[in-house]
């Protein structure tokens, strides 16, 4: 995982879109937002966001661990964020201000462990780049091998969020409601933070803890200003991150010759700029309505 | 480890621990968080900004917590806090991003700033520490009733005319005004778990505001301590220490709540 | 509308004169006007929707009117009041802040003031006064998010009485309320007004509870209002003059019910247009 290589000039030769790891890049890049989009419209709706970026911070400083740990990595970044949730879950559950303390507690602990884990990292293997990468990288995994094994979380995090769909909304909207209905909200929450700690670790890991972030919640946030019906709102929000991977590989690609010295900024700056800029001019031009489901 | 070198480390220190506590008794109040995870971060690409174009790093670490701060409250005026910060903490990074790929020379400090190093405190920084931590020192002492006000009933406040909107920016002013003392002692990503671990503690173990805050200060205290008497030892960095610690006496708090809740009831 | 207030002192704390309200096209008042004396205890009452809110946030100064004028103690309202003590309708607790019920109410004397909280023997001798009116001597030591609802409400009431003011605003204090906890806070409020000589205006969707206690009605149906004593607006005739459609008032053993009807015969209850955002005093389940 190397955050140059995607400014290196190989990739940016004549036939953007033939061109092999450009194509991968867009693919992985699309598979993941939408996936995001879709866990990160419900991130959004239950007021998670703190616990999805906390999420793919811990995700990302699981790949600092990876020199040290002999396990298969993904699965291994999937587990520690797995336990993240549960532990931020379990110990945030009696009000939203102790899950945002939880999340906190949490997160700082992972960052601490990161901390060492880069440490270690540092002096045995004296890899200075790898705290930059881990961090800042934007970390376009192009190796094609990672589809599949990106697919495959990818397939189970929509799933769980799509069988979750109703019962998920309703527990969104009001738990009292839902309760009443006959939804387990316990087992819905729990699940449903299963399937965001999955779904940002795959995204973690293939582009990056910033990207991840960005994917989950401003596509999903930009959607929900402006479409009422949350079905509509995921499919829009999937649009919007699709297209914004799309313009940001695009971008990158074409600020290689923008200046002098052959390096083209970075794929991330653009994709989180689109959906940054896109999100802010969304909140000026529309009032806050309050968001309405069918 | 108190010989005459280390005395910065454990001076600065001290100073970022009290603020932290102080500072952080808000910031759990008001369940802000992800704000004071953010601005650290986001303020780290200032500093790889500053480096950038040769500004000293702690003011780029300042300009751009602050725009960080301005921009959540700008954004949370229309939009849900944590949306806000959220986008601004990603925007902040991805500029971090930017800076970083046009320089290849930043890399060796980077680690100091992320994660504190308990011997990159030199003399001629205690003096803008302490003085960054006074100017803190004295903003909370004259907000301190109308944040309070603020953060616990905000429409009673309104009605007074304490706006709720004033009130979280120069908030979140203060939570910058500490990142941008702080992150060269204890490093960005860890001076969150200051603001946030000893103060949620704290409220484990009092029921007031005044005894509260006072505890928060000294867990902080003994946090930072603790983290810089073992890193000199094991050479581990400072952050692991204070992101763990932190862990451990939230977890102490939790339980004490618990122990005494069961104890009532029985 | 405006009927005489029934025999208490003159002083009027508030006046409300032609206030209106539009907001996003929509008249949310409609030239209310009414007055509060001192001492007095009126009850503001309407359905959701009616713009019993709107009208506490106008006098509140939360919010500007389009038209009309908002009288404290004979003043224009300035921006800030303390002469307003206002308990609302939500209070957002965590149950984990470190504050006590006692440090809350202290926080209703000065809490909008800069700087550090100065503690003296008076400060504290006004608050323990304050705990006493309210009977809240048990758990004035409690965390305040862990009090039950109609604890909390009596801190928040002592929280804006600390302060002397002549006039308390009350946003829907019965609505979360058990029916004993709320005849608890009617009494309380009722003896408060009386005592302290402070105009009381609390706002309800039930009336039931208040009309043994209250002196002054203030009726509030699709942003207009109709202001006396009970006997005189809570009659069928008043109240289908403010409704601008025929209502019935029906007296069931000691509880009023405004029932919806079309001419003389009555409909059964909530069927016409008009009533599409009231509860026509159907209860059962709050009281």
């Amino acid at each position: 995982m190397n955050s140059v290589s995607i400014k290196s000039a190989a990739i940016f030769a004549p036939g953007f879109f033939a061109n092999g790891p450009v194509h991968t890049a867009l693919l992985i890049g699309s598979v993941v937002a939408v996936v995001s989009a879709t866990v990160g419209t419900f991130t959004v709706m239950r007021g998670q966001s703190f616990a999805g970026h906390a999420l793919s911070d811990i995700g990302t400083a699981g790949g600092a661990a990876a020199p040290l740990i002999p396990v298969p990595s993904i699965y291994g970044f999937v587990a520690v964020n797995v336990v993240a949730a549960a532990l931020m879950d379990l110990l945030g559950v009696r009000s939203p201000r102790a899950r945002d303390v939880a999340t906190g507690i949490v997160l700082g602990g992972a960052l601490g462990l990161a901390a060492l884990f880069l440490y270690e990292d540092t002096t045995t293997t004296s890899n200075t780049g790898t705290v930059a990468t881990v961090l800042f990288g934007s970390i376009f995994a192009l190796q094609s091998s990672l589809i599949p094994v990106v697919a495959g979380f990818g397939v189970a995090a929509l799933t769980i969020t799509l069988l979750l769909y109703r019962p998920l909304l309703l527990s969104s909207i009001s738990t009292d409601l839902a309760a009443t209905k006959g939804v387990r909200v316990r087992l819905v929450a729990i699940a449903y933070l299963l399937a965001l700690a999955v779904a940002v670790s795959l995204s973690a890991l293939t582009i990056g803890a910033i990207l991840s972030t960005a994917l989950l919640i401003g596509p999903a946030a930009t959607a929900l200003r402006l479409v009422k019906r949350t079905g509509q709102a995921l499919v829009l929000a999937s649009g919007i991150g699709v297209a914004a991977v799309g313009l940001g590989v695009l971008l990158a690609y074409d600020s290689v010759s923008w200046t002098d010295n052959g390096q083209g900024w970075p794929v991330s700056f653009f994709i989180v700029a689109l959906l940054f800029g896109t999100y802010v001019i969304t909140l000026l031009v529309t009032r806050h309505q309050p968001h309405r489901n069918a | 480890m108190f010989a005459g070198f280390m005395v910065n480390a454990w001076e600065a220190a001290t100073i970022v621990a009290v603020v932290a506590g102080v500072v952080g008794f808000f910031t759990v109040a008001r369940g802000a968080a992800f704000a004071a995870h953010a601005l650290p971060n986001g303020a780290f690409a200032g500093a790889a900004g500053a480096s950038l174009i040769g500004v000293n790093a702690l003011v780029g670490l300042g300009v751009f917590s602050a725009a960080g701060a301005l921009t959540i409250a700008g954004l949370a005026q229309r939009a849900r806090r944590d949306v806000a910060t959220a986008m601004t903490i990603v925007m902040m990074l991805a500029l971090g991003a930017l800076f970083l790929s046009q320089t290849t020379e930043y890399a060796p400090a980077m680690f100091s700033l992320l994660f504190g190093e308990v011997l990159g405190v030199n003399t001629n920084q205690i003096l803008p520490t302490a003085a960054i931590a006074a100017v803190c020192v004295v903003i909370i002492g004259v907000l301190f009733r109308p944040l309070l006000l603020s953060s616990v009933l905000p429409d009673v406040a309104q009605a007074k005319g304490v706006s709720s909107v004033r009130m979280e920016l120069a908030f979140l002013l203060l939570v910058a005004l500490t990142t941008t003392m702080a992150v060269p002692v204890v490093g960005s990503l860890l001076i969150f778990s200051l603001l946030i671990a000893p103060a949620a503690a704290a409220r484990c173990f009092t029921n007031k505001p005044g005894r509260s805050i006072t505890l928060a200060v000294l867990i902080a205290l003994v946090t930072v301590w603790a983290a810089i008497a073992i890193s000199f030892q094991t050479n581990w960095p400072i952050g692991f220490f204070v992101g763990t610690i932190g862990a451990l006496t939230y977890a102490s708090g939790r339980i004490w709540v618990r122990y005494r809740s069961r104890n009532r009831l029985a | 509308m405006n009927g005489a207030a029934p025999g208490e002192s003159s002083t009027e704390v508030l006046r409300v004169d032609d206030l209106s309200v539009r907001l996003g096209g929509r008249q949310i008042l409609d030239e209310v006007s009414f007055t509060l004396a001192e001492g007095e205890f009126a009850g503001l009452i309407g359905a959701n929707g009616a713009g019993k809110t709107t009208l506490l946030k106008v006098i509140l100064g939360l919010i500007q009117p389009s038209a009309g004028r908002v009288l404290i103690n004979g003043a224009a309202r300035s921006r800030h009041s303390s002469q307003i003590g206002y308990v609302p309708q939500k209070i957002d607790l965590d149950p984990d802040m470190p504050l006590r019920a006692r440090d809350l109410i202290g926080l209703g004397l000065d809490g909008h003031r800069y700087g550090l909280p100065l503690r003296s023997a008076q400060r504290n001798a006004r608050i323990d006064e304050m705990i006493s009116a309210v009977d809240a001597e048990k758990f004035a030591d409690s965390r305040i998010g862990n009090l039950s609802g109609g604890e909390q409400q009596r801190v928040m009431i002592a929280h804006a009485l600390i302060s002397r003011p002549r006039l308390l605003l009350l946003d829907e204090p019965l609505a979360n309320l058990d029916l004993r906890s709320g005849q608890e806070v009617v009494t309380l409020l009722s003896e408060i007004a009386k005592q302290q000589q402070v105009g009381v205006l609390l706002s309800a969707h039930d009336m039931n509870p208040l009309l043994p206690v209250i002196d002054r009605v203030v009726y509030m149906a699709a942003g207009r209002a109709a202001s006396g004593s009970a006997e005189q607006i809570i009659r069928t005739e008043t109240l289908s003059e403010l409704y601008r459609h025929h209502v019935e008032v029906i007296r069931v053993g000691r509880r009023v019910l405004v029932v919806a009807g079309e001419e003389p015969a009555i409909q059964v209850l909530g069927q016409a247009d008009d009533c599409a955002d009231h509860d026509h005093g159907d209860q059962s389940n709050s009281n």
